[in-house]
């Protein structure tokens, strides 16, 4: 959602490109594009398929983000068993009635670790931040839509 | 749970997965016999994190700054809920005047942008197009391009929110601002005059936009009873009984207004609140212990908020909480689309309220940090996120790591009340037709009236998008619907 602080720059870059699976449209699966963003850490068996569909359709992909990267505050989790971490949220956790762990088949499975997503699929370029500011988007994005290598400034190059 | 038996030739499972124009990833089922008549629907919420065990250990002054990170859209919210928290460890009860009105400031500029975010960027293009509208320019790009007027007062009003967040921690997402007891840094003269030079915009903006929920809400008789609900409602409401976002006591109303209880301290949650947990969603349901599992649920947020309330203390949002009122004939509004009216309303009084703050000379103060009492082993910090009433708690050790931590989150609350609208909309929507994408989103317009924001309910981080699909009478996977690139629908 930091992509949207580009606030009014938002509609001169739309002159440029189309958005197409992404929070704010109603695509519900990634077709062929030029520049994929990725952000988020891979969690369940669903993300590794959806990462998979983005790789196979995005000519340029893009992690972005903390936890895209290198797991991010979810990968905290890895410190601990996946067991662990069910049992405290729906058996042992404050105030829990009819204690027991999620299981229905529509829940995509869990993965024993958050992964990173360079650790499941080829990624081009790297967007640290978190979030990147919507300055650090323009500079990635400006030079990949005009066919450049883009090269993010120093300032731009930090991980909070 | 559902037995897998073998798939019914008559009967089909419908899913849309990934919901979208919300922020988060949850998905809907829906269990269809061969008349397409609706058996089952249900929102899942299909992401887990763990943070209430990954928590522990941590130092207990951390955790702002982690539980931010549950939310892209309000970090804000759970870094303030979470620092409220750390204050009662720290034993502090009263932060100064400047550190309050510093933290209000803060809350006010978050709700502000969210809830611009929440109607202007994911839901008006519902509004605008019309529910079954063309997918292809249901969006914001459609907006700004047909509507570029309304676009782009939405995409100021919420660059407004960010940028009172950024003059306050430094960053428009993730940034410092609380440490225990009070405040990291002062408002400069300079930020705080270049915030007042646009206030004026930004009042009409929020009258404007409240003008157009207002209109919508009224001018479309059948938004009236789509996925509408009779429910109980929660919210924490000031001293007097008056909106308020950052502290307060909490109010629970039955759906006919009458009173179930109020004034009650937050720090007595668990006497009040329970959360049942189910098979097929990490997301769990909270109910009233007081009315039990069946009859508890209840319903968060600007809706619940503005019935709640007897009075805003900002004049132009208050005028516009009587007409609210007056549209229901003096009773509590039900309607679930009318939760926008609502959040304009509320969008409407944070800019005046902004207003206020920035005027208050105290504001631009360095008196931020209150002297710390007694160190305290439990902290809870409750308030009013942009979705509803959010609750934060920690436990720690001697050392100040944390042992235990519980959040109920807004999205949470509004589990059951989401999954009942979906069951209404597909009763009255879907029932016996040919399922259509157009009617698919009918779904989704329900949840985006809550929620646009799925992520922090199983206090996740980062991005899930929502799914519909066909089950037969044994729950057994028959189908599923997914919209393609086009927006055409792929079996
Ligand atoms: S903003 Fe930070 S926590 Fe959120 S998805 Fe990006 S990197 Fe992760």
């Amino acid at each position: 959602m930091s992509f949207l602080d580009m606030d009014e720059r938002l509609v001169a870059l739309l002159e440029q490109v189309e958005f197409n699976r992404s929070p704010l449209t109603d695509i519900k699966h990634c077709g062929s594009c030029e520049i994929g963003l990725i952000e988020g850490g891979v969690c369940n068996a669903e993300n590794v398929k959806v990462l998979q569909e983005f790789r196979a359709n995005c000519k340029t992909l893009i992690a972005v983000g903390a936890c895209a990267i290198n797991g991010g505050v979810p990968a905290m989790r890895n410190h601990f068993d996946l067991k662990d971490c069910l049992q405290e949220a729906y058996e042992t956790g404050i105030g829990v009635t009819n204690p027991q762990i999620p299981n229905d088949t529509e829940l995509p499975l869990l993965l024993d670790k958050v992964y990173p997503i360079h650790e499941v699929v080829p990624v081009d370029y790297y967007l640290p931040g978190c979030p990147p500011s919507a300055d650090a988007f323009l500079q990635i994005l400006g030079p990949l839509l005009a066919g450049k290598e883009p090269v993010l400034s120093s300032d731009h190059l930090h991980y909070d | 749970m559902e037995k897998n038996q073998p798939p019914s030739p008559t009967t089909r499972r419908i899913a849309i997965d990934p919901v979208t124009r919300v922020e988060g990833h949850g998905k809907i089922t829906l269990l269809l016999d061969a008349d397409n008549h609706i058996q089952e629907a249900r929102f899942h919420i299909v992401e887990f994190r763990g943070f209430e065990k990954f928590i522990q250990g941590r130092p207990y002054w951390e955790v702002p700054f982690f539980v931010q990170r549950l939310c892209g859209i309000c970090p804000v919210s759970h870094q303030l809920a979470a620092a409220k928290a750390v204050d009662q460890i720290e034993g502090v009860s009263q932060l100064t005047p400047t550190a309050t009105k510093l933290r209000r400031l803060l809350h006010f500029g978050q709700i502000l942008q969210s809830h611009a975010l929440h109607f202007f960027h994911l839901s008006s293009p519902d509004f605008l197009f019309g529910f079954g509208s063309d997918p292809a320019q249901r969006n914001i790009v459609g907006v700004l391009g047909k509507y570029p007027e309304i676009a782009l007062k939405g995409v100021r009003l919420r660059k407004y929110g960010q940028q009172i967040i950024e003059a306050i921690t430094g960053k428009r997402v993730h940034g410092t601002g609380t440490v225990p007891g009070g405040m990291n840094k002062a408002l400069s003269i300079v930020a705080r005059d270049a915030l007042l030079n646009e206030i004026a915009d930004v009042l009409q903006w929020g009258q404007e936009a409240l003008a157009l929920n207002e209109q919508i809400h009224i001018a479309n008789p059948e938004h009236r009873d789509f996925a509408t609900l009779q429910t109980n409602f929660l919210s924490m409401v000031g001293e007097e009984g008056e909106l308020e976002f950052y502290h307060g006591g909490l109010r629970a109303c039955h759906a006919d207004g009458a009173s179930i209880f109020d004034q009650r301290d937050y720090c007595d949650y668990q006497q009040i609140l329970r959360e049942e947990v189910r098979s097929w969603s990490y997301m769990k349901f909270p109910y009233l212990c007081q009315l039990g599992k069946e009859q508890g649920w209840y319903r968060v947020g600007p809706l619940a908020r503005v019935n709640n309330s007897d009075r805003i203390s900002t004049p132009l949002a208050e005028a516009a909480r009587q007409h609210f009122r007056e549209f229901a004939q003096g009773e509590f509004v039900h309607d679930t689309l009318a939760y926008h009216w609502a959040r304009m309303i509320e969008a409407l009084h944070c800019a005046e309220s902004i207003h206020e703050l920035l005027l208050d000379p105290e504001i631009v103060s360095d008196d931020l940090i209150a002297e710390k009492g007694d160190k305290r082993q439990e902290g809870i910090g409750v308030i009013e996120a942009p979705r509803g009433t959010l609750f934060h708690h920690y436990q720690i050790n001697e050392e100040g790591l944390v042992t235990k931590a519980n959040l109920i989150v807004s999205t949470t609350s509004n589990n059951q009340a989401m999954n009942e609208s979906i069951r209404s909309v597909a009763n009255q929507y879907l029932d016996g037709h040919e399922i259509t994408e157009a009617l698919l989103n009918h779904l989704e317009v329900a949840v985006r009236a809550y929620d646009p924001c799925l992520s922090c309910a199983t206090h996740a981080l980062g991005k899930m998008p929502l799914k519909v699909e066909l089950r037969d009478v044994e729950g057994v996977l028959v189908n599923q619907l997914t919209k393609g690139t086009n927006g055409e629908i792929d079996h």
